[in-house]
């Protein structure tokens, strides 16, 4: 881990994948993500049966994870996360693929890639997050160590 | 990105609304992926169906805004003129014959044969299989696609030699309207070379063990491109359907190659043109044991659902399912789906494989299967398939247990009602 203080952020710098600016809390996976098969397109949940998310929602969370696999859908279950109003914040992921990147393009969020450090061993599920697409900035703010304490 | 005047007069709109969304969405793809140009495609692939009960509302205001929203990522509704190039549509959710016995309500069924009325006379080709390979859309080498469906994707690549990323359904519905999709990826020969090399040291032959190399290699693999060499024997047009499902189910492999059979390389050292080995695995015994214990994930040997034909059955495959039930009939308690492209099933019918297959109580459907269209038989508890994928999915998308083992074994169970399978 970073060993940085939890009052100053971490910048990453990446490209922009899709534009636009947003910030929340982080949810990481080290899984890669099914759209199809993989999410349940209502809730915004991880339904695959061995992902280390099953059953949790990435709906308002920036999302951050290796990439996309499985099946062609992969868009398609995205885009509907996004009509059904459950869809990420924004999505930071590692590996580009056609998939990753339409799926980025249709969830209409700010998404970035390609960035300096590895994003899934910088940032930790509940990290404040700020993501600039356009600048290619990824900003992270550590959970406070009292925080992880309590759970 | 880089477009030729053409390109550019779609995307200012000379050529209508429908096709400047179509570029729109391109360019935003395109530049998502670091893409630099565009490519020409005479050959798309994708889904135009609209038969799931969340595209309700947008069906209701008409097949011009699904295809717009679902098809272009348009708001806007525009006006959806023909296809620019040969199109054909993948599979659906729902059996034009059977959507009855899926415990389909007949409204979507309707609405689907609506969608396809409507789109099949703006030269959406009504294939309505996951294999179009099967049925006449076979690409010759070299052949840039627009594809979906990662287990037509994956064949498509490997075995015949053409090239398409896996698309989805809003970038194969801007290349049907204007014959392109981005130049990155697999349409890019350098990006076509192997990544990692698999031993395989098991003695793989049957559709069974072609299936769980494929889900082991896939998960350690997943998104590269294996390279496999060892005792594989000769496989067939079965055997890699079933070999590249699994694969791009357990991964997301686009392409892998078998040297000497496969197009691109005769050789190990042509798979890789020289480029670097990133790792080195083998397939043995325990990856083999492995590989069927993640895909197993039942545990009460009572089965009430078989589904057989995922990807969908070749003709040969429906027709040893036919002679393993001749003269028998199904377990009282158990409901038995074989799955086929709506072309093959005609075949099928003409043989007498349908009939047989009926006759023992057994489904032949068509269009569809249970991992797309989400239904399996009121009540399913346990399910078993000799597809790979529908054994990944199934249990996701369901919540129901699957058992995964040989075709012989799934008959077995739709006869007895009891898995008696297992791995040597």
């Amino acid at each position: 881990m970073t060993d940085t203080g939890s009052n100053s952020a971490i910048v990453l710098h990446g490209r922009k994948v899709v534009g636009g600016v947003a910030e929340g809390e982080a949810l990481v996976t080290h899984d890669t993500i099914s759209g199809w098969g993989g999410i349940n397109e209502r809730e915004g949940t991880v339904i695959e049966r061995r992902h280390e998310l099953r059953g949790v929602s990435f709906k308002d969370k920036i999302l951050v994870f290796p990439g996309a696999k499985g099946s062609s859908g992969y868009s398609a279950y995205f885009h509907m996360t996004r009509l059904n109003g459950v869809n990420p914040r924004a999505m930071i992921f590692v590996k580009m693929t056609t998939k990753a990147a339409l799926g980025a393009v249709v969830t209409r969020a700010p998404a970035v890639t390609d960035l300096d450090q590895d994003p899934l061993s910088v940032i930790e599920t509940g990290d404040w997050v700020k993501v600039d697409a356009d600048r290619g900035i990824v900003e992270v703010t550590k959970r406070p160590a009292s925080a992880q304490a309590a759970e | 990105m880089k477009l030729t005047a053409a390109e550019q007069a779609m995307y200012d709109g000379k050529e209508g609304p429908a096709k400047q969304k179509a570029m729109d969405l391109l360019m935003r793809y395109g530049e998502a992926l670091g893409a630099e140009r565009l490519v020409e495609t005479n050959n798309v692939a994708g889904a135009f169906n609209a038969s799931t009960p969340s595209v309700r509302a947008l069906v209701a205001k008409g097949f011009d805004a699904v295809y717009s929203e679902l098809n272009l990522d348009s708001a806007d509704v525009v006006p959806v003129p023909k296809m620019a190039v040969p199109t054909c549509q993948l599979i659906t959710g729902i059996d034009n014959d059977n959507w009855r016995i899926q415990g389909i309500p007949d409204e979507l069924a309707d609405q689907q044969k609506k969608a396809e009325k409507h789109f099949g006379a703006l030269g959406i080709n009504m294939f309505a299989t996951c294999t179009p390979y099967q049925v006449g859309n076979v690409p010759v080498k070299g052949e840039h696609c627009a594809w979906m469906e990662s287990s037509a994707v994956i064949y498509c690549n490997s075995v015949l030699g053409a090239r398409t990323n896996t698309e989805g359904k809003e970038s194969t519905g801007a290349a049907a309207l204007t014959g392109r999709i981005p130049y990155w990826g697999y349409h890019i020969p350098e990006n076509r070379r192997g990544t990692h090399l698999v031993h395989v040291d098991i003695d793989v032959d049957d559709i069974r063990d072609w299936g769980l190399l494929g889900y082991w290699i896939g998960e350690i693999v997943q998104e590269d491109v294996p390279v496999l060499t060892g005792n594989m024997r000769q496989p067939s047009l079965i055997k890699l359907k079933h070999f590249g499902a699994a694969a791009a189910s357990s991964g997301g492999v686009e392409m892998y190659h078998i040297p000497g059979i496969t197009p691109e390389a005769n050789t190990v050292d042509d798979a890789f043109g020289g480029s670097k080995i990133v790792e080195t695995l083998r397939f043995g015994a325990a990856e083999r044991k492995l590989a069927y214990a993640n895909l197993n994930c039942a545990t009460d040997r009572d089965v009430d659902f078989v589904m057989l034909g995922c990807p969908h059955n070749s003709i040969d495959q429906v027709a040893l399912i036919a002679l393993l039930l001749e003269g028998k009939t199904l377990s009282a308690n158990t409901q038995l789906w074989v799955h086929t492209p709506r072309a093959l099933r005609e075949v099928a019918e003409r043989n007498g494989y349908v009939k047989m297959i009926t006759d023992a109580g057994g489904v032949v459907m068509s269009d569809t299967c249970p991992a797309i269209s989400r239904y399996a038989p009121k009540g399913t508890r346990v399910i078993a398939t000799d597809s790979a994928k529908q054994a990944h999915y199934l249990p996701a998308i369901l919540g129901i247990p699957v058992w995964f083992g040989t075709v012989r074994e799934c008959v077995e169970a739709a006869l007895t009602g009891k898995w008696n399978g297992g791995l040597q």
